[in-house]
């Protein structure tokens, strides 16, 4: 996993709640076998009319967001399926940061696991920054998971407090960890308890 | 003196593999479903890593999201990309070993109607698969949640989980359903309540006397949806229902190994005192069938109402997405739900597939037949409720009513496959998600009862199914 260290770009107002999976890349997208080039299907329906054309109401089709690499979105955000596959949308379209009041769990997990950072700020300080970069199009921003500060344009700290990130999850985002790897370590544990669920729970083990 | 626990922390402990500082837990995970939609860019990191999977005796996989559910499927699947993708689990199930059920089986169907079916889901178990409808098999008292594909990865390789433990928040159903009303009206009504956020970061159990009454499809109808309410997972006590249900079943233990079990399964249940992090009251007693008029699950109402008013919501948040939600619905506030006609019906998906479910859907459309223009598709959750719900004749009601009878899978519950909505046409569907898209771009879902889907299917409307069957 590509590390995330600190993150400076456009930053784009979805203000909606509940955005779902669904949305975020539309099922006809994932019948791809690959990680990669889902950026074209993101917020597909969003993003494009019925007839293919691109809508020029939509954030990310307007000149000043169309490069952004930072979300301020609004609460529940990630509702829905399971698939990976919106992490990794976002994350071919060039965002890797979302910032939400709240996040659904799977999505909220899986961003971790692929370079992005979802961060759950309090309603007031989303607002603000919904507010920020709504009203001057184009506003770039800094988030720096090392300091766990959000930067203005001036690099100035926008909140007086460093954000909330879970401590193991802030690490293994900033050395880009292989879970599996580090998992893979405690073979001899594993061992261990496969040999004792299978004399205590017999039935564990399926007859196939 | 021994702590009480909750049936969510029994199943915990048990599979703690080792506890970090911090809280998390490398939890040990029993069972693995796998389909092909989330799967093949986690079979090819381990391919990349040249890793193995670590317990394929543990793990079973299935296509069901992108299969075609017309007879002619036998000559292959047309669509490209959708073939390529069923093509690339067989592949990678052959290449590391993984049992395998091809889309020809008679077994293969959805993987939540599957799991139980086959017996690989069991009690106290921890069950995991790459959808987040995984919250099914917690009808049996597993703990069963859904995963993102770098977890199915990590899941293949290690068969365990990086994990912190969730809270508990025990939903009590007091009272007892009414004729007519369901497990699905009973778990619309609840995410109503929690509302789609509610449970985020909990695990829900279900207690209570409506509960326990409920047969084992209805309680998979009931756990299915709580990743609806945002929660992880949706948990019921294992009782002598759960294991009539599973006793027999192919992968399911048998003879000492069967007594074995059912004993500690016996175990399970939350202790006496035990303490959930939160509770909430339901009063099934009073619930009338429940239908959703907007786009998110929480926006439901009896079918005796009306379509709500934003004007009326004192959350200006709150009133302009209710106000989106009507826009794409095409609805109007005050309109009675039963004056709403519908062009399409879908009764199948992991929520409501199953054969009880058929079994009520052929019960209302028996001796009638569909509304002049509705479509309404009926799709068997997997091969063997196809085939049970064949020898019972059903197929033949639904037939003769003018519906069409498919082979199994995800079909429209999300339109992988050809079966999805035009823009603009309202389908009464048993599936679980009324998102705006999700049944095919600009379609507009009303989520009901398997009952509710076939009295709409007859009467052309949505309808208070009581009404036909008094
Ligand atoms: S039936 Fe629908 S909800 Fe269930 S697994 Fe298939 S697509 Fe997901």
């Amino acid at each position: 996993m590509k590390p995330f260290q600190i993150l400076t770009g456009v930053a784009a107002p979805l203000p909606r709640v509940n955005v779902d999976t669904d949305q975020i890349i539309p099922k006809q997208f994932l019948k791809t076998v690959k990680r990669t080039g889902l950026g074209a299907g993101l917020f597909y329906d969003f993003r494009f009319k019925p007839d293919g054309t691109p809508d020029p109401t939509f954030v990310l089709n307007q000149p000043a967001y169309k490069d952004a690499k930072i979300l301020v979105g609004g609460a529940n955000f990630g509702c829905g399926s399971s698939r990976e596959h919106a992490p990794w949308a976002l994350l071919d379209f060039g965002i890797s940061c979302v910032i939400a009041p709240s996040f659904a769990d799977i999505f909220f997990n899986n961003c971790f696991k692929n370079g992005v950072l979802p961060l759950a700020l309090p309603d007031e300080q989303v607002q603000r920054l919904m507010a920020l970069v709504t009203d001057r199009p184009g506003t770039a921003l800094t988030v720096d998971l090392r300091e766990r500060r959000i930067l203005g344009p001036d690099g100035a700290p926008l909140f007086n407090t460093p954000f909330p990130v879970d401590p193991d999850r802030r690490r293994a985002l900033l050395e880009g960890e292989d879970e599996i790897t580090t998992t893979e370590s405690r073979g001899e544990s594993l061992d261990a308890f496969e040999a004792q669920q299978a004399s205590a729970w017999p039935w564990v083990r399926t007859r196939a | 003196m021994i702590r009480s626990r909750t049936l969510y922390q029994k199943i915990w402990d048990a599979h703690v593999v080792e506890r970090g500082e911090d809280g998390t837990c490398l939890l040990y995970i029993d069972r693995h479903l796998v389909h092909e939609v989330t799967s093949p860019q986690a079979f090819e990191g381990l391919r990349a890593a040249g890793r193995r999977v670590r317990r394929t005796d543990l793990t079973l996989a299935v296509p069901d999201h992108n299969v075609p559910t017309t007879p002619d499927r036998v000559f292959g699947i047309r669509d490209e990309e959708s073939r390529l993708q069923v093509e690339a689990l067989e592949t990678n199930t052959r290449d590391f070993g993984v049992p395998y059920i091809p889309m020809l089986d008679s077994r293969q169907g959805i993987v939540h109607v599957v799991g139980p079916e086959q017996g690989f889901t069991l009690p106290g178990l921890t069950i995991v698969c790459g959808d987040s409808h995984t919250s099914t098999h917690g009808a049996f008292g597993a703990l069963a949640f859904g995963i993102g594909t770098s977890e199915v990865e990590h899941v293949l390789a290690t068969q365990s989980l990086r994990l912190r433990p969730a809270k508990t928040l025990n939903v009590v159903c007091d009272g007892t359903l009414a004729k007519g009303v369901t497990a699905k009206d009973l778990i619309l009504h609840i995410i109503g309540i929690l509302g789609t956020a509610g449970g985020t970061g909990h695990v829900i159990e279900y207690t209570g006397e409506a509960l326990r009454g409920l047969s084992m499809e209805g309680r998979m109808t009931v756990c299915n949806m709580s990743i609806e309410a945002g929660a992880r997972a949706g948990l019921i006590a294992p009782d002598d229902v759960t294991f009539a249900y599973l006793k027999g079943r192919p992968l399911a233990p048998q003879g000492a190994v069967w007594d074995q079990a059912v004993e500690a399964w016996r175990g399970l249940p939350s202790d006496p005192g035990a303490r959930y992090d939160a509770t909430v009251h339901v009063d099934a007693s009073v619930l009338a069938p429940t239908v959703t008029w907007g786009t998110s699950p929480q926006d439901v109402a009896p079918i005796t109402g009306v379509v709500p008013d934003p004007a009326q919501e004192p959350d200006p948040v709150k009133a302009a997405s209710m106000r989106q939600a009507l826009a794409y619905m095409g609805l109007e506030p005050g309109t009675r739900l039963q004056d709403l006609a519908v062009d399409r019906v879908f009764i199948g998906s992991c929520t409501n597939g199953r054969l009880e479910d058929l079994r009520e859907a052929a019960s209302v459309v028996r001796g009638r037949t569909v509304a002049p223009g509705v479509q309404v598709l009926v799709v068997p959750g997997s091969g063997l409720v196809k085939r049970q719900a064949e020898e019972e004749g059903l197929d033949r009601i639904f037939r003769e009513a003018g519906c069409l009878w498919r082979e199994p899978g995800c079909s429209m519950c999300l339109g992988m496959n050809e079966d999805r909505l035009s823009p603009g046409e309202r389908c009464a569907s048993t599936s679980n998600r009324n998102f705006e898209g999700r049944q095919g771009r600009g379609g507009r879902t009303h989520l009901l009862s398997p009952a509710m889907a076939a009295a709409a299917a007859v009467t052309g409307h949505l309808t208070d199914v009581r009404e036909m069957t008094r």
